[in-house]
């Protein structure tokens, strides 16, 4: 349902991929790691390769948590928009089909936060 | 003969109408309609501005009066407060940021509640609610002053104050209070009046304002607890409004019920969601605690909120559906607003610490289902490493909710263990939601959502930093250009409380007050 507003009522959306220079946004979250507050915001270009945002800006951003160093990256299960999906180190984000404000999130089994409390 | 003499003075009641209704007129060459353009698009249907109840029966001239006299006596306490240096009286150097989140989260929306009530009472034909809401909108603005005026000598002392107004406009986390206002008051006149006049004013002001209030009393600030009793008897009034204006829209028209119901659930949850901020301040920002969090939403909301629902209930409205939600939260809420703002306290205008081991023991008193279970051993670990020197400071950007726009740090409903998730494609853009409350108030009315100026977003769009940065330059520091756009001064206004400035002159200053140094 639109507005209830006196005269037409439309507006371009705020935070189209139009926007940001080039890059295209992507949420990612840690399955049971509530240390880190919430799931981050990255710009990254569509064509940048996988591998390198888990070794670089994510290893940045998650590295301070002791279960970082240890993650197996072969056994983690990724998750889009909350359903499994497979993702490749080797592909770009676009040749992985992740889009503009897709959100991933990555389970790390076995590594559960701090002592297992999911911290 | 018996000759009519005219009263030399009216009744009060007489005084009343005629300095209210009195001022009314029906207009003879412009349409009601063209005077009153906003007052039918909303679907609210009023059959007689008559029948509004005046809640108080207070004139214009009685108004000035008694605002003056209050006025008199707040302004002779402030400055005694100031002159005493009342400031090193407060129980210890972490409270003030209790201040500092009151300052830049809270009194700049009584600036734009001035606006709003300004607003509804021009969109309004009947005088009745007009003069409530020229009355409301006047108290506003005072409370707005009168806030500056008693946190201003704060400011003489301590960091993070210093251009409040500036920040509550751009920082990321006071877009959250800012945004629920902005929402509020972009509204039709009858919604403003259900958002803030019933929601805020009436059922959740008790948690917002009180606990700041009785927060300011139990911990020694004296400039904020007598602000506080100036703006009592208005708060008493205001409240009163707010109900007044709910049975008179719910008895004028029955179709109004289920659009006055929509407004209630969407109100209740988005203010319960600024309060995020009042849960953490109650838990962990007062040095000496009133009440918990979850001890106050169970007196406020649940025990006073479900006896005024009871009461609505004649008229088909129903408790807020939300309620179920936030009642699952209670155990959770300000130990993942506390949880938040230590990870970023690189990039807010007050500081953050970890509780020591007394406080710790109080909040596992306060919240045996969750506290030792999901926060304890988070927050040892942190002290652990701040121990060794390896502070947690988050520097990356958080995911935002589209509605509420608190970062998506709330966990699922009935699993502390997992972060909620939700999402909505609309018009080929995808949007993130917090919670199913956040999502389906922008599914109602995408098109006002779609625009939501999210701070995460504006930093990597490139607009949140000073004129004439370069951000393709060699070296460019984002976080610190971002700051400086914030105009915080890094390393001053932020960071942990234990390396701050304003510990360290407090202890230095109540030294000097109470030893021989």
């Amino acid at each position: 349902m639109a507005v209830a507003a006196i005269s037409k009522y439309e507006f371009a959306p705020a935070d189209s991929q139009d926007k940001f220079h080039g890059a295209q946004l992507l949420y990612i979250g840690w399955e049971d790691h509530l240390l880190f507050c919430s799931p981050f915001c990255f710009p990254f270009p569509p064509t940048m390769r996988f591998g390198d945002v888990v070794a670089g800006p994510m290893q940045a951003a998650f590295g301070y948590h002791p279960d970082f160093a240890q993650i197996d990256w072969a056994k983690v299960e990724w998750l889009k928009s909350g359903k499994p999906v497979a993702l490749d180190f080797d592909k770009s984000l676009a040749e992985n089909g992740l889009k503009h404000k897709d959100v991933i999130r990555f389970r790390t089994p076995g590594l559960n936060g701090i002592n297992g409390t999911c911290n | 003969m018996d000759m009519q003499v005219a009263k030399k003075k009216l009744g009060l009641k007489e005084r009343y109408a005629v300095m209210t209704r009195g001022l009314d007129w029906t207009p003879s060459y412009q349409k009601m309609e063209d005077i009153y353009p906003c007052i039918a698009y909303e679907g609210i249907k009023i059959h007689d501005w008559d029948k509004w109840e005046d809640p108080f029966r207070l004139t214009m001239d009685a108004y000035w009066k008694y605002q003056a006299e209050k006025e008199r006596k707040l302004y002779a306490i402030i400055d005694a407060f100031n002159q005493n240096n009342g400031h090193l009286n407060v129980t210890d150097a972490r409270y003030i940021n209790t201040v500092k989140l009151f300052i830049s989260g809270i009194s700049p929306l009584e600036y734009v509640a001035h606006r709003g009530f300004a607003h509804a009472g021009r969109a309004f034909p009947g005088p009745g609610p007009r003069v409530a809401c020229l009355m409301q909108s006047l108290d506003e603005i005072r409370h707005a002053q009168t806030q500056v005026h008693s946190i201003s000598n704060y400011n003489k002392y301590y960091n993070g104050m210093h251009d409040f107004h500036h920040m509550h406009d751009r920082v990321w986390f006071l877009s959250v209070p800012k945004s629920f206002f902005d929402d509020a008051i972009t509204a039709g006149p009858f919604e403003f009046m259900v958002s803030i006049g019933f929601s805020f004013e009436y059922v959740l002001t008790n948690l917002l304002f009180v606990p700041f209030v009785s927060g300011a009393a139990y911990n020694g600030d004296m400039g904020t607890m007598t602000f506080g009793f100036s703006a009592q008897s208005d708060e008493a009034r205001h409240m009163t409004l707010g109900l007044e204006v709910i049975k008179f829209i719910l008895e004028q028209d029955p179709a109004n019920v289920p659009i006055v119901q929509r407004w209630i659930d969407k109100w209740t949850w988005r203010g319960y969601r600024v309060l995020t901020l009042v849960a953490m301040m109650m838990d962990y920002m007062l040095p000496k605690r009133t009440m918990s969090w979850k001890e106050a939403w169970e007196v406020y909301f649940e025990e006073n909120g479900g006896a005024l629902f009871k009461d609505l209930a004649r008229y088909g409205i129903t408790m807020p559906k939300c309620a179920e939600q936030i009642a699952l939260e209670k155990d959770h809420l300000s130990h993942q607003a506390w949880s938040t703002f230590y990870n970023y306290a690189a990039a807010a205008n007050f500081h953050t610490w970890m509780p020591d081991e007394d406080e710790m023991a109080w909040l596992s008193s306060k919240y045996p289902e969750s506290f030792d279970k999901q926060y304890r051993p988070r927050y040892e670990f942190w002290r652990e490493q701040a121990a060794k020197g390896n502070r947690f400071y988050n520097k990356t950007l958080p995911m935002l909710c589209q509605t509420c726009q608190i970062p998506l740090v709330f966990t699922e409903p009935g699993d502390p263990t997992k972060i909620c998730y939700r999402e909505v494609d609309y018009k080929a853009e995808k949007y993130h939601f917090c919670s199913d409350h956040c999502k389906e108030i922008f599914e109602h009315e995408p098109e006002k959502y779609v625009q939501a100026w999210l701070p995460v977003h504006q930093i990597y769009q490139g607009n949140c930093f000073p004129e004439g940065t370069d951000p393709t330059a060699e070296g460019f520091d984002p976080l610190a250009a971002v700051l400086k756009y914030y105009n915080f001064e890094n390393g001053r206004d932020n960071l942990d409380f234990d390396i701050s400035e304003d510990k360290k002159n407090f202890d230095e200053w109540r030294g000097q007050a109470t030893k021989n140094i």
